[in-house]
């Protein structure tokens, strides 16, 4: 399939189709894809033959407009990449900066962080399943996801003054203190998660009109899912032990006890379990921290302007998405050189035409769906 | 994982690699014509077979693409570092070796003009099909949204 080939000229690309075949586009203003995302679709009767996703309906370029931001400036703008786990992505910024400035973060910022990256965890896949749910006809359990949603959203308004781009990590720990109603909040939430939660496994989980949609839908092998370079619940539904809290963990998390969600499947209905489980355990690491916040300061003192040695850093961190990298080349100067985010969603969105070739189309949004694409994060 | 035994593998590999420490993982860099045999060797017998970043940085004078591997089993990383002519920078495509490549090189095409030879699909990606010019070059100008750097 990727044997080696000459460049392709536009008389190649626009070769006629065979008898038979018809293209049809996706996007970019589709349902379904939640953002917009284009992909052009050869088909063959019902089958696919091709999928090519053309993407930039929303590139801002947030590559380049970091290189002319400070150190301080640039990590905000990452909450607009994947904004539905804003926290993180800020954090693997605040955290590539303060391993340039060799800045020790105290820990009760450390505590705080991880609180606050497994409740984006939560909030994002809950938001996911119920959109995956509605793209397969299921319009019920949406309204069971964002009641819990809705209550971390409230919970981050409180501390962080915003429901969706928080902005709340600077290099050197978290903007603000929490809020005094945080912890009690958080608590009562844990409460109301575990016994809701069964609902929609109930409604989801055992449905048998999901459960024929899903089933060996859409699979992607271990070696393919190494080799596309997917990562996050996506590559674990695969068998790929890649949990970068696990692997290489960061801020804290070599502490706690938290198991890896893994599955051989591979398939769409896989990738639905890996999500139900990690939001399990999102919350049981949520309950070993939220009694145990320690006292002290919350921010490491740093100065005004940072200015970062001359040199490559490079940090990355589990999104719910998969794994976010952020590579800084620094010429030594208080604005970064050259900026790359390695986002989990390109790559993931790199295997859905390997993934989908050879199925009926009606899957594709099950395949699609359960790859938990977020179309901000793959442009940039 | 050791640098020394790394070096050693690298300079058996490629008499002209160099080699660059200090950060947190061995920085090689190699002549852009062996590399896309380096790359068929590492995979195999060094079991890189996880590309997770690809990226070309442009430092006025050349390019330079960025590979970054690690073995999903070992965990052990290291990054290739590749020097390209920025009047003509040219570059075998390795998206038949690691297939993530396929989509980050197109984004590499498009943002600085590197050309992959034997990339299957080379297009742009994420730029309209009639944009002009490499927009993450440093020398770049927008004639209509120019933000000054």
């Amino acid at each position: 399939m990727y044997s080696e080939t000459t460049i392709v000229t536009p008389d190649v690309l626009q070769q006629p189709l065979q008898e038979g075949q018809l293209v049809i586009n996706v996007g970019p203003q589709h349902p379904a894809t939640h953002g917009v995302l284009h992909l052009v679709i050869t088909l063959e009767g019902e089958t696919i033959i091709k999928i090519e996703p053309h993407l930039g309906y929303i590139h801002r370029s947030i590559e380049k407009m970091s290189e002319s931001l400070t150190y301080r400036q640039f990590i905000y703008v990452t909450s607009r990449m994947d904004y539905l786990s804003a926290h993180i992505n800020n954090l693997a910024c605040a955290m590539c900066v303060e391993k340039g400035m060799q800045l020790e973060v105290p820990d009760r910022a450390q505590v705080i962080r991880i609180i606050m990256s497994e409740l984006t965890r939560i909030a994002s896949h809950e938001l996911w399943i119920g959109a995956m749910a509605m793209d397969l006809g299921a319009f019920t359990p949406f309204f069971y996801t964002f009641r819990e949603r809705e209550t971390i959203n409230d919970i981050m308004e409180q501390t962080c003054g915003a429901r969706l781009t928080m902005n709340y990590m600077v290099p050197g720990g978290v903007m603000y203190d929490l809020h005094p109603e945080f912890v009690a909040r958080v608590k009562s939430f844990v409460v109301q998660f575990k016994s809701k939660v069964s609902e929609l496994e109930d409604l989801v989980t055992d449905n048998i009109i999901f459960r024929n949609r899903t089933v060996g839908v859409g699979v992607l092998s271990k070696a393919d899912a190494i080799s596309y370079g997917c990562t996050g619940p996506v590559a674990r539904a695969s068998g790929v032990d890649g949990d970068i809290r696990k692997r290489f963990p960061y801020s804290g998390y070599e502490k706690l006890q938290f198991e890896q969600c893994l599955d051989s499947a591979g398939d769409s209905f896989a990738r639905y379990i890996v999500r139900i489980r990690e939001m399990y355990q999102s919350i049981h690491i949520i309950e070993q921290l939220i009694d145990a916040i320690p006292e002290g300061e919350f921010q490491a003192k740093t100065k005004a302007v940072i200015k970062l040695p001359k040199g490559e850093f490079y940090t990355r961190v589990e999104t719910a998405r998969g794994e976010l990298g952020v590579y800084i080349v620094s010429e030594g100067g208080t604005t970064p050189y050259r900026i790359k985010y390695r986002s989990p969603g390109f790559s993931n969105l790199s295997a859905l035409n390997h993934m989908a070739k050879g199925s009926k189309i009606g899957d594709l949004m099950a395949t699609m769906g359960t790859l938990d694409l977020v179309i901000p994060d793959i442009d940039r | 994982m050791d640098t020394e035994v790394l070096k050693t593998y690298f300079s058996a590999l490629e008499p002209l690699a160099t080699f660059e420490e200090g950060g947190e993982w061995l920085m090689v860099q190699v002549p852009a014509e062996n590399w896309k045999n380096i790359a068929r060797k590492v995979i195999t017998e060094r079991n890189y077979d996880f590309l997770f970043c690809v990226t070309c940085v442009d430092f006025k004078t050349h390019l330079t693409m960025v590979y970054h591997l690690r073995g999903m089993q070992t965990d052990e990383t290291v990054v290739i570092k590749i020097q390209l002519n920025r009047d003509q920078p040219v570059v075998e495509t390795v998206s038949d070796i690691w297939r993530t490549a396929e989509f980050h090189e197109r984004e590499a095409y498009e943002m600085f003009g590197v050309q992959f030879t034997g990339h299957p699909d080379l297009r742009k990606l994420i730029l309209p099909d009639d944009f002009e010019g490499f927009p993450m070059r440093k020398d770049f100008e927008d004639p209509i949204n120019m933000i000054k750097l």
